[in-house]
């Protein structure tokens, strides 16, 4: 792996969640007023930040991002009244649950966002970008890579006895 | 599927424990059934038999393979290719076969701190000159060799084309008996055989869905571990009563027992019917329920359960969408 704090050439791919009635406009409110924000971030729609089952955001890091940004309305403002909630609980869990796994906490984010915060959200992007350029690249394995690594790599511990 | 003469059966250990072979044998008198209906060609745990009879064999000359354990040696691989080319039906037996199981919860962890637990870190380990397997060692009579172990434990699908499964750590003996049931019919041309990649025996449910205990709307205020708790309600959800249960992602066809019996789903039946990733499922489960709404109550009812990954992913991790832990992988990339 190439030093992690040598940024300049490494861009992270990080896939972004948004709710349809918040965060979503949120990001269409920064693009309609030109605000700017890295390009790194690919975002996808889903109804309601609680329709986010946590098989997207795993899948998300076994298919090689180097972060995830959930984000939706901001407690208390939810579209559906209280599946925001259920973001925030899940979010927590996994955050702890991919640290076990070696994924740092940094690699995933919550953000809340309203309609109007289109500035609050292209802010949190660029921040996230930063950190995760800072964290350096996730490489998470594919089945395929991790297979030939696996041909490579019949044995290890080859340990002379005394 | 028509045979001249009686069909031929294979069952074979991998990375596993043997328990998969136990439930095998207590299906009792069905066994008489096994008998009648297959030639038994190939049963490491329970007759004699060496590689090189296997590898005499036609390919496809065993009818029913059922492989049980995963594949963490280069012997296990190797026997997976052999029996896979041996077989015209090779069925991933058992949870370590279908998803890892617990061994494939040393996914958590590099080959070097596995070794260092197994041949010096715990107390009941006496090493003092540290000695440690080798894959070669030189005896006076010749080059020996051991089988290597392999960075992470994959499951018996991510290896070789598996045709079916069967759940279950172990499954259980009525799960076998129906399934022997089933392929002695297809044998005889009474039914068909059901599609590729299906789980057999189980059912496609959830535990919660067999379960009889009493089920409201859940809030959960705590997690607790079920030693801490003076009496536990026979007829409530254990999950109601903050006893992590894995119920509600785990697949139907065991009855239930656990729960029954007033302990917590561990969750050995593998995921239900359709779930991608187990520990994903649950999670969203678990969490959305916790009765709080302020992010540091929640973390504090969350402590509740301290190993995130032990729970949820304990028969899974394997098979789950990450399949091992950063920490077991980091370093092959550069060709270590």
């Amino acid at each position: 792996m190439s030093d992690p704090l040598d940024g300049k050439t490494f861009e992270p791919v990080i896939i972004g969640f948004t709710c349809n009635w918040c965060s979503y406009r949120a990001a269409d409110m920064a693009g309609m007023a030109r605000m700017k924000y890295p390009p790194n971030i690919r975002l996808v729609r889903v109804m309601c930040s609680g329709r986010l089952d946590p098989t997207f955001i795993f899948k998300a890091f076994a298919s090689g991002a180097d972060g995830v940004m959930v984000t939706g309305c901001h407690p208390g403002d939810c579209h559906y009244i209280e599946q925001n909630y259920k973001l925030m609980r899940r979010f927590i869990l996994m955050q702890r649950t991919l640290e076990q796994m070696g994924i740092e906490p940094g690699r995933l984010k919550l953000t809340w966002a309203s309609a109007a915060e289109g500035a609050k959200f292209s802010e949190e992007v660029t921040n996230m970008v930063e950190e995760v350029r800072r964290l350096g690249p996730l490489n998470w394995p594919s089945a395929e890579t991790m297979d030939e690594w696996m041909a490579k790599e019949p044995s290890i511990e080859t340990e002379e006895r005394p | 599927m028509m045979t001249i003469g009686k069909a031929k059966l294979g069952l074979y250990w991998a990375c596993s424990c043997g328990g998969c072979d136990i439930a095998t044998l207590n299906i009792h008198e069905k066994i008489l059934e096994v008998d009648a209906a297959f030639e038994i060609v190939f049963w490491p745990v329970a007759m004699d038999a060496k590689v090189k009879d296997v590898e005499a064999m036609p390919d496809g000359s065993i009818d029913l393979m059922l492989f049980n354990g995963g594949i963490r040696t280069t012997e296990n691989e190797e026997m997976a290719h052999l029996l896979r080319r041996k077989s015209k039906i090779l069925v991933a037996f058992g949870s370590c076969a279908s998803e890892g199981c617990i061994p494939g919860l040393a996914n958590l962890s590099p080959v070097s701190s596995i070794f260092d637990v197994s041949y010096s870190a715990t107390p009941t380990t006496e090493n003092p000159q540290n000695i440690r397997p080798t894959i070669t060692w030189q005896a006076p009579e010749g080059e020996l060799h051991l089988p290597g172990l392999f960075p992470v434990l994959r499951t018996l699908d991510q290896v070789v084309p598996v045709d079916y499964y069967i759940p279950g750590c172990p499954p259980e003996s009525e799960e076998i008996a129906a399934v022997i049931e089933q392929v002695t019919q297809v044998l005889d041309g009474k039914a068909s055989l059901p599609p590729k990649g299906s789980t057999l025996g189980a059912g496609k449910s959830t535990v919660c869905d067999e379960c009889k205990r009493t089920k409201n709307v859940k809030e959960i205020h705590q997690f607790v571990r079920i030693q801490s708790l003076e009496r536990i309600d026979p007829e409530l959800c254990l999950l109601e009563q903050g006893l992590p249960c894995n119920g509600p992602a785990t697949r139907s066809g065991c009855g239930a027992l656990c729960p029954q019996v007033s302990a917590q789903c561990i969750g050995c039946h593998g995921p239900a019917e359709g779930v991608i990733d187990y520990g994903a499922r649950l999670m969203s489960a678990f969490a959305s329920v916790i009765a709080s709404n302020d992010p540091k109550e929640i973390g504090q009812i969350l402590d509740g359960i301290p190993d995130p990954a032990g729970q949820f992913y304990r028969f899974n991790l394997a098979k789950s969408l990450l399949r091992s832990g950063r920490q077991a992988w980091e370093g092959l990339e550069e060709g270590k």
